[in-house]
């Protein structure tokens, strides 16, 4: 019951640790990307597209689809699908010094727009009778498991039983706090947040570290769609079954103190609160709906608790949210 | 030497972009109203092409989505497309003397929800024990009061301790979400649907249910305007928004300003959330306002915090809005295809932003000068 609770803590957990990650690198550049939500939203129908492409393509023999197509062309899909939100973003708010706040919200809209517009259009080709698509196929490879996870019982469970995804959620998560905090790129990226105009002076590209940290960011967050479609929803893409999700990944930049790593669990974490009105005996439906806000409390109380003790390392990037113009120092 | 002829061949930029002095408002607002023509021209392409409807058949479908029957005299349709807009500009009001204070409120969603559910407890639980008029106050007073609260309680922890608010606000909107949740999962006895509560609606004017709601936010749009512009509390918002140093230095208590104006824009939001229930719906649910706090957002921007313009933009935003869906609606589509569009005009108009407060000066004209 408890190891089963935690695989679907962790389960829930992984988007918003993909879409907090790649939020937290695009934050360091300096730029607060309320768009996230919809670059998820984006990131998963392109996946979704992508593999529908490919399972219709492969006709009847879908028995015999390739498992590392099926694997890559969702894969690739999503990732172009999200950068290319990204570079919308950046391209606004870097090269035309759009507001942030504005271009990421009027991103959010059109991202979700594209995922259920998509998303319908999808339902309406298979002319399905429910108001889904389903992708079993391409999310059997997607949620392979280890061979040997089955063999070991709780420690199988917990330690091995997970996607793929999962793994590389965690293995992009130590990587970008490992790029961040102990590498040159990671400390220009950084400085760049900070202090443009200092880092500027350093020699430092500003504008790349800004496009590429907006890209790479997108990049990682769209994953986070594309394993919530695969692995969590068995490749069922239903409209706005994604939820809220991508705003909880943006509380979760905040939970973690701007830390990838601190995230992981924050991720974790957040997907058990999502889920504890679930396995709280007892519970009403009405309690339940209570429940729910949790998370979201958490993160208030975390945002104030953060503001109150203004530890230096524990605030956001220091521009964060300000454009930045060359001639205006 | 390689170092020195790396510099050597370090190419100039081709352009380089300089910040304009201001520009005359008639160059700026060209520029707009260009954009704007440019953007509905690309939504009519976009939709001909996923539709393949001719071009002229498109927007005459976008106008029939919006206006109906108009000219055969039915004028159902005009109502309903004002009432949208009402309640899209209504929040975007609710939003501006925050935003001119520079404090992010995308609280918007949460704030009109709590004002909403005031009203529907209201109705609910008063509806037979006090007589209309009494009714009515009690409803527009606890709205308010409950939308200023959901507004207060992040403005006051800027003030105390600089926390963010723009993720404070954000968050706060799930919450009252939930509250909503659970709130219609106990009166709708478990069907997620609270049935239209017949007390405590608005009258109708001349037949017409939504006439109050178009006149109360009339109103507040003038009461708006000349709040930000011509009164002291205005001056002292703009100040804040401009530089809290300066506003320190001649002496306005910025934490101060910062909770009042928190007040009235939560007390605004609040005030929507009725205009929703009380005036529209009659009954409320986790969606009743739909993500039009974040779009509210976009308007109070796009309207360059001037409330006669932002009536402009969000005529034209739920123009395409209605008018989009109408037309993705004929091609048996899914509706969101206006959302998609909407965001595509808007991204369109803060782009354009651009040209109007720099210029690109190209290599080759500063060569010719030299």
């Amino acid at each position: 019951m408890i190891i089963q609770f935690i695989c679907r803590a962790i389960l829930l957990g992984v988007p918003l640790l993909y879409g907090s990650t790649g939020e937290i690198v695009t934050e360091k550049s300096g730029h607060l990307n309320l768009g996230i939500p919809g670059i998820m939203y984006v990131g998963a129908i392109s996946g979704v597209v992508g593999s529908f492409l490919y399972e219709n393509s492969c006709g009847n023999d879908i028995a015999n689809m390739s498992p590392l197509l099926a694997v890559l062309i969702p894969l690739l899909c999503a990732i172009v699908g999200a950068t290319l939100m990204g570079l919308i973003y950046s391209f606004l708010t870097v090269t035309l010094h759009a507001n942030q706040n504005v271009t990421g919200l009027a991103l959010t809209t059109l991202g979700i727009g594209l995922g259920n517009f998509l998303g319908a259009s999808l339902i309406n080709i298979t002319k399905s009778e429910l108001p889904s698509i389903a992708l079993t196929k391409t999310s059997s490879f997607f949620a392979a498991k280890l061979p040997f996870a089955d063999k070991l019982g709780w420690f199988g469970d917990l330690f091995l039983s997970h996607d793929f995804l999962t793994y590389f959620a965690i293995i992009i998560a130590i990587v970008v706090s490992f790029v961040l905090n102990r590498t040159r790129v990671g400390l220009n990226l950084r400085s760049v947040g900070e202090n443009p105009a200092t880092a500027d002076a350093a020699g430092i590209n500003v504008t790349k570290y800004k496009y590429v940290a907006t890209c790479i960011g997108s990049a990682i967050a769209g994953l986070g769609g594309l394993q919530y479609v695969m692995a969590y929803a068995n490749g069922v893409w239903s409209n706005n079954a994604f939820g809220d999700r991508g705003w909880m990944a943006i509380a979760l930049v905040i939970f973690a103190l701007w830390k990838p790593s601190v995230a992981i669990l924050g991720s974790f974490l957040f997907g058990a609160l999502c889920n504890a009105n679930n396995y709280i005996q007892g519970l009403g439906t009405e309690t339940q709906e209570l429940f729910k806000m949790l998370p979201y409390v958490v993160t208030i109380v975390v945002l104030i608790i953060t503001s109150m003790r203004k530890k230096r390392e524990h605030q956001p990037p220091q521009s964060l949210g300000l454009a930045y113009f060359r001639e205006e120092r | 030497m390689a170092k020195k002829e790396a510099v050597k061949t370090v190419r100039e930029p081709l352009f380089h972009v300089v910040k304009r002095d201001d520009l005359p408002w008639w160059k700026a607002w060209l520029i707009r109203v260009a954009t704007i023509v440019i953007a509905i021209f690309l939504v009519g392409i976009l939709s001909v092409v996923v539709t393949g409807q001719s071009f002229g058949g498109t927007y005459q479908i976008m106008f029939s989505g919006v206006f109906g029957r108009l000219f055969e005299g039915h004028t159902t349709m005009l109502w309903k497309y004002l009432q949208e807009i009402v309640i899209l500009l209504s929040l975007a009001l609710a939003l501006t003397p925050a935003f001119k204070m520079k404090f992010w409120n995308c609280g918007a969603e949460g704030q009109a929800l709590m004002g909403g559910l005031a009203s529907i407890i209201c109705m609910i639980e008063l509806g037979d024990k006090l007589s209309y008029p009494v009714l009515l106050a009690v409803i527009t007073i606890t709205s308010i009061f409950a939308g200023a609260l959901w507004g207060v309680i992040p403005a006051i922890f800027k003030a105390a301790f600089n926390t963010n608010e723009t993720l404070f606000t954000l968050m706060m909107n799930y919450i009252a979400t939930q509250i909503i949740a659970y709130y219609v999962y106990i009166k709708g006895g478990g069907s997620n649907v609270i049935n239209p509560v017949s007390a405590g609606n608005f009258p109708s004017v001349g037949g017409n249910d939504y006439f109050v709601n178009i006149m109360i936010v009339s109103v507040i749009t003038v009461v708006m305007y000349i709040y930000l512009k011509y009164s002291k509390q205005g001056y002292e918002i703009s100040v804040v928004g401009e530089s809290q140093n300066t506003a320190r230095y001649i002496g306005i208590n910025v934490k101060k300003v910062i909770i009042r104006t928190m007040i009235i824009s939560g007390a605004l939001c609040g005030i929507t959330g009725m205009l929703l229930v009380a005036g529209k719906d009659h009954s409320i649910n986790i969606n009743s306002v739909g993500g039009q706090g974040f779009t509210a957002i976009l308007m109070s921007w796009l309207g360059q915090f001037n409330p006669f313009i932002m009536v402009v933009m969000t005529a034209i935003v739920v123009f395409l809005r209605l008018g989009v869906a109408k037309v993705a609606d004929t091609a048996l589509l899914n509706s969101s295809f206006s959302e998609i569009m909407v965001g595509i005009v808007i991204l369109m108009l803060v782009g354009c932003e651009f040209f109007i407060h720099y210029s690109i000066k190209f290599k080759h004209k500063k060569e010719a000068a030299a």
